[in-house]
């Protein structure tokens, strides 16, 4: 592959036409490190270096320098994200983000592992598959990290279901097509590697529709002993699981650019296709590899395949000689390159001692699985590899990994302004209610639920669809013989990021706490994955950048250390950028799952309490969409008193005071309360406060809130004494009453406001 | 006592199988289908469990492949245990499997029955369960009329016989009492083929049944799933069940009073 007499122009042209991904620095870079090396590139060369240096992998502009009005900032993740965690101290992260998962302590020494991918290109283009390999994906990065999976997660970010065709882009697929291609890709692979889909999120905005988002995240179980790392100079790069064909050629690069009409066409190769069963062979194999202490080391065959794979491993021995011609091939493939770059799905590379190989391969063989080794790694400081007799590739590591370009961002954007709205309270506020429970991310996902197994396992002690109520969080108990519980939870709210991205990103690390806490979840390890418009344009990069501020803002003040996240940036079609999407997921613990709590109500007679401040924040709310209304006041978070509140949360969870909480979000008091109604099968009667026009009162969506349904108000009032705590009433009848200002201001039947949510038309 | 639970690639309702039959008492070895078709020795256990999940993918049909492997290489060996009375217990998976193989609704060289698409599609929820027949050993320690509660995991777990032929094997189920669980509503009053009662379509609502003997049992809904109070939907409310455990309980005093 000739460069070495490109012009700049020649240069752009072939990174773009040969899917590089490449910036005409990076180009440059490439021209003078084959000029200094006296010959030119060969395309294996060419797209190995193009894997690791894409932002994809190399998370350039996470990395890079952000120009904003004030100066520059280098390196967003370490300055806000890792900074953060750095900063908590926790005791008990074993592992940040060094590994394919980040990694906490649990019970002993078993360990947890967490890690959240995004699968967003792939699932536009190929709903299906693309939403399946995402899971597979995200499976095998705990398999990269030795864990067992046990749960995994989901959040889908769709366009409106009735959004016009008319208005739909050449290219763009339907939102009701993405939206059943994509369920039934996560229903298709979680259930069948039997791994329970316990948390998630469905949420819709036009944003969304010509670049649908699926985040899939995974949480595995390992014991310290089984975390090994130590790949040495001479061991065996093992080649394990399905074989290699042309699947998924150029899906990091893929994943970095933004997505056009012709994207099907160039693209379509990109998307990988997914079998679970191989992989739940894999999965086998790799536990029982685990146990025996086989393996010096392992990672996932993902984004960038081979080249990713082998080069990372091979940057910690210091080389590896390959030898390509053993790779197994679904079909005959002639170019060296391309197998060196398929995103092929289900396969892992194991680095294992030569002592210990046959008795891996065997172990492999047993489940039926393909292990083939591939390559020898050694300290020659060189990735050289061999193809039908030839050299096909000779690179120095240090090249590969020491590029001295640094992207450039700019965030020289100005805010944008906004608005609050004014009117008259409606006059018919049940109607209003009903409306707002209806609403398509605040109604009911149980037909979604219902396809995911969030049984298989047998561990999941607090479910998805807690007796048909949407629960804030998911508890596991992942050992037998002890009653610790692991406790998944996630945040997100897009609609606060139109105003504010700081205010999104924390309230998304305070509603994915919140969640956790509700249940008796505690001790919060979170993972950041954001999912954003092109940071070529200042407004999203100021958006990333005030996120990032957020982040460790609020992960310092929560005391919750991020332990892994990933970035998918680049998220554009032809209807514009995406709303900026940052997703918290919280894994807490709860120490004895026995004591934890569901938002259900549950006895006639016991009080309702509002934990939390109510506070005139209605910006980006449920209520004010409702109406067509964006508004201007987002709502924040008090650093110093919401860990406070939640901290008070948890100890009256621990006393046994609380029956059921529900965290309130989309839709406030309002929707929290006929949730936890409806879901417990009995009404409510509550009055609200006075010095705040009620229909604000009832739906502002002011963070670190709970309604708490309490038995023993005197224990209850100990606990938050000193922090807002506000008698609401009392459960009791089958209706919802609220009453403000001596007037009943709502008042539905529980079964309506269930028709409501659930969508049965009455 | 050792009961086999037998895996094969894309089997993943072993572990928590595992840890209900080790409840009870049971010796509980996690063995992969290869093994037991290597070392052709069922004759060692005194139960086999086939559990749930999706071998082999489910390609062709649920069960298919497992079922038909099995036969092929050991079809005289679980004849015999079977009719040497000992137990067989399959869950979801494991009931298409044993349809699949010709063991139920009764030993034949060809499947009399098939587990068939569900009329809604996969769905994961729980159900009520009636117990339509008394204290049958291997099916448990129930009532015939006691309501029990536990989560189906499915796409294809409709009971279907030949077109036509309904009637006639209906009342052939009956006179065996074959019958062992039917979808029911909360009170135990026939779903009568309504969702979400009958979550699936079932024909007349069978979700479990034994052969003419009764030693070999087979349902859709998991027991394993439903047999410590912390795995039911709304035990937060203060309900301490354990239905599915019941189960194993009677699975494990068959077992015990024949050895």
């Amino acid at each position: 592959m000739p460069i070495s007499k490109l012009s700049d122009a020649e240069l752009v042209r072939l990174s773009r036409e040969g899917q590089l991904s490449l910036s005409l620095e990076e180009m440059h870079e490439v021209k003078k490190y084959f000029a200094s090396r006296k010959r030119e590139p060969t395309d294996v060369e060419l797209e190995a270096v193009a894997q690791t240096w894409s932002e994809h992998c190399g998370h350039k502009t996470f990395k890079g320098v952000f120009l904003t009005n004030e100066g520059e900032v280098k390196n967003i993740f370490k300055t806000y994200i890792a900074a953060a965690t750095k900063k908590v101290g926790a005791p008990w992260c074993f592992s940040v983000f060094e590994d394919n998962a980040g990694i906490v302590e649990f019970e002993d020494d078993w360990l947890l592992s967490f890690k959240a991918e995004t699968h967003n290109h792939p699932s536009a283009l190929e709903p299906f598959g693309g939403a399946a390999t995402g899971v597979g994906g995200v499976i095998r990065d705990i398999l990269g990290a030795w864990g067992d999976p046990i749960a995994n997660t989901d959040i889908l970010c769709f366009g409106p279901l009735d959004f016009p065709d008319s208005k739909l882009p050449a290219g763009t697929k339907r939102p009701q097509y993405i939206h059943d291609g994509v369920i039934s890709g996560i229903q298709t692979y979680g259930n069948n590697m039997g791994i329970p889909t316990v948390n998630g999120a469905i949420y819709f905005d036009e944003s969304y529709v010509g670049n649908p988002l699926v985040f899939c995240g995974c949480l595995g179980m390992l014991r310290k002993k089984h975390y090994v790392r130590k790949t040495k100079s001479g061991d065996v790069a093992l080649l394990v699981g399905g074989k290699t064909g042309r699947d998924g050629i150029h899906g990091v690069t893929f994943a970095s650019v933004e997505l056009h009409e012709k994207s099907e066409e160039t693209s379509r190769s990109a998307v990988q296709i997914g079998d679970p069963i191989e992989e739940e062979k894999i999965k086998r194999a790799m536990l029982r590899v685990r146990e025996a202490g086989l393996a010096s080391g392992t990672t996932d065959l993902g984004g960038g395949g081979l080249s990713s794979a082998v080069t990372e491993i091979a940057q910690r021995t210091g080389g590896i000689d390959v030898h390509l011609d053993n790779v197994p091939l679904k079909y005959p493939m002639s170019e060296a390159w391309e197998i060196w770059i398929s995103e092929s799905q289900e396969r892992m590379l194991l680095t294992v001692p030569p002592q210990n190989l046959d008795r891996v391969v065997s172990i492999f063989e047993s489940e039926e699985v393909e292990a083939v080794p591939i390559g020898i790694f050694n300290s020659s400081g060189k990735l050289r590899i061999k193809y039908k007799g030839q050299i096909v590739a000779d690179l120095d590591l240090a090249f590969m990994f020491g590029s001295s370009f640094v992207q450039k961002t700019d965030a020289r954007a100005v805010q944008k302004k906004h608005e609050e709205p004014q009117f008259e309270q409606p006059s018919d506020l049940s109607a209003v209610l009903l409306k707002i429970l209806g609403m398509p991310n605040v109604a009911s996902k149980r037909r979604v639920i219902q396809k995911y197994d969030h049984e298989v396992k047998g561990n999941t002690v607090i479910k998805p669809l807690h007796c048909f109520g949407p629960g804030d969080a998911a508890v596991l108990k992942p050992l037998d013989g002890s009653w610790k519980g692991a406790v998944l939870s996630n945040g997100f709210n897009p609609e606060y990021g139109k105003i504010s991205a700081y205010w999104m990103a924390a309230s998304a690390i305070d509603e994915a706490i919140r969640n956790n806490a509700a249940v008796g979840g505690r001790r919060f390890a979170i993972l950041d994955n954001f999912s954003w418009g092109s940071p070529q344009k200042p407004e999203n990069a100021l958006a990333l950048l005030d996120a990032c501020r957020a982040c460790y803002d609020f992960g310092v003040a929560f005391n919750a250390p991020f332990i892994s996240g990933k970035d998918s940036l680049y998220n554009e079609s032809p209807l514009g950028s995406i709303a900026h999407t940052l997703v918290i997921s919280a894994l807490g613990i709860a120490p004895d799952v026995r004591k934890c709590v569901t938002m259900d109500v549950k006895k006639n007679g016991n009080a309702l309490y509002l934990v939390g401040e109510t506070k005139r924040e209605f910006g980006g709310s449920h209520y004010y969409k409702s109406m067509g209304f964006l508004g201007a006041s987002v709502p924040q978070v008090d650093k110093e008193k919401a860990p406070r509140i939640v901290s008070a949360l948890t100890a009256a969870i621990d006393a046994g005071c609380v029956r059921s909480c529900h965290d309130l979000s989309e839709g406030g008091l309002g929707v929290a309360l006929a949730e936890s109604c409806f879901a417990g099968g009995l009404g409510a009667s509550i009055e609200l406060p006075n010095g705040m026009r009620p229909d604000l009162f009832l739906f502002s969506e002011s963070n670190t809130r709970f309604l708490v349904e309490t038995e023993d108000e005197n224990a209850l009032k100990k606990h938050f004494a000193g922090l807002p705590l506000l008698r609401l009433g009392d459960i009791g009848g089958n209706r919802v009453k609220v009453s403000a200002e001596g007037k009943v201001i709502v008042d539905a039947a529980v079964e309506e406001l269930r028709d409501a949510w659930e969508g049965v038309p009455r | 006592m050792k009961a086999c639970v037998m895996r094969a690639p894309g089997t993943n309702c072993d572990s928590e199988m595992v840890r209900a039959l080790k409840e009870v008492g049971f010796d509980a070895p996690l063995v992969h289908i290869n093994d037991v078709l290597r070392e052709k020795n069922l004759a060692q256990y005194d139960a086999l469990v086939f559990p749930g999940g999706f071998s082999y993918g489910d390609y062709i049909r649920s069960g298919a492949i497992w079922g038909k492997k099995f036969v092929a290489v050991l079809k005289n060996e679980l004849r015999d245990f079977v009719a040497a009375k000992k137990p067989i217990l399959g869950v979801c998976n494991g009931m298409q499997v044993l349809v699949e193989a010709g063991i139920l609704p009764r030993t034949s060289d060809y499947p009399e029955a098939a587990m068939a698409s569900n009329a809604f599609g996969y769905r994961c929820m729980w159900t009520w369960l009636r117990v339509e027949k008394n204290v049958c050993g291997t099916a448990g320690l129930y009532k015939k009329g006691e309501v029990l509660r536990a989560p189906i995991a499915h796409g294809e777990g409709r009971f279907t016989v030949v077109p036509g032929t309904e009637k006639k094997t209906l009342a052939e189920l009956e006179g065996n009492d074959q019958i062992v669980f039917r979808y029911c509503r909360p009170d135990g009053s026939p779903a009568h083929g309504e969702y979400p009662w009958n979550p699936n379509g079932s024909l007349d609502g069978i979700a479990g049944i034994c052969n003419p003997e009764g030693n070999v049992l087979a349902m859709m809904p998991h027991p394993e799933r439903a047999s410590f109070f912390w795995q039911f939907p709304d035990w937060t409310r203060g309900e301490k069940r354990s239905d599915g455990l019941r189960l194993f309980r009677g699975l494990a005093e068959t077992v015990r009073r024949s050895i």
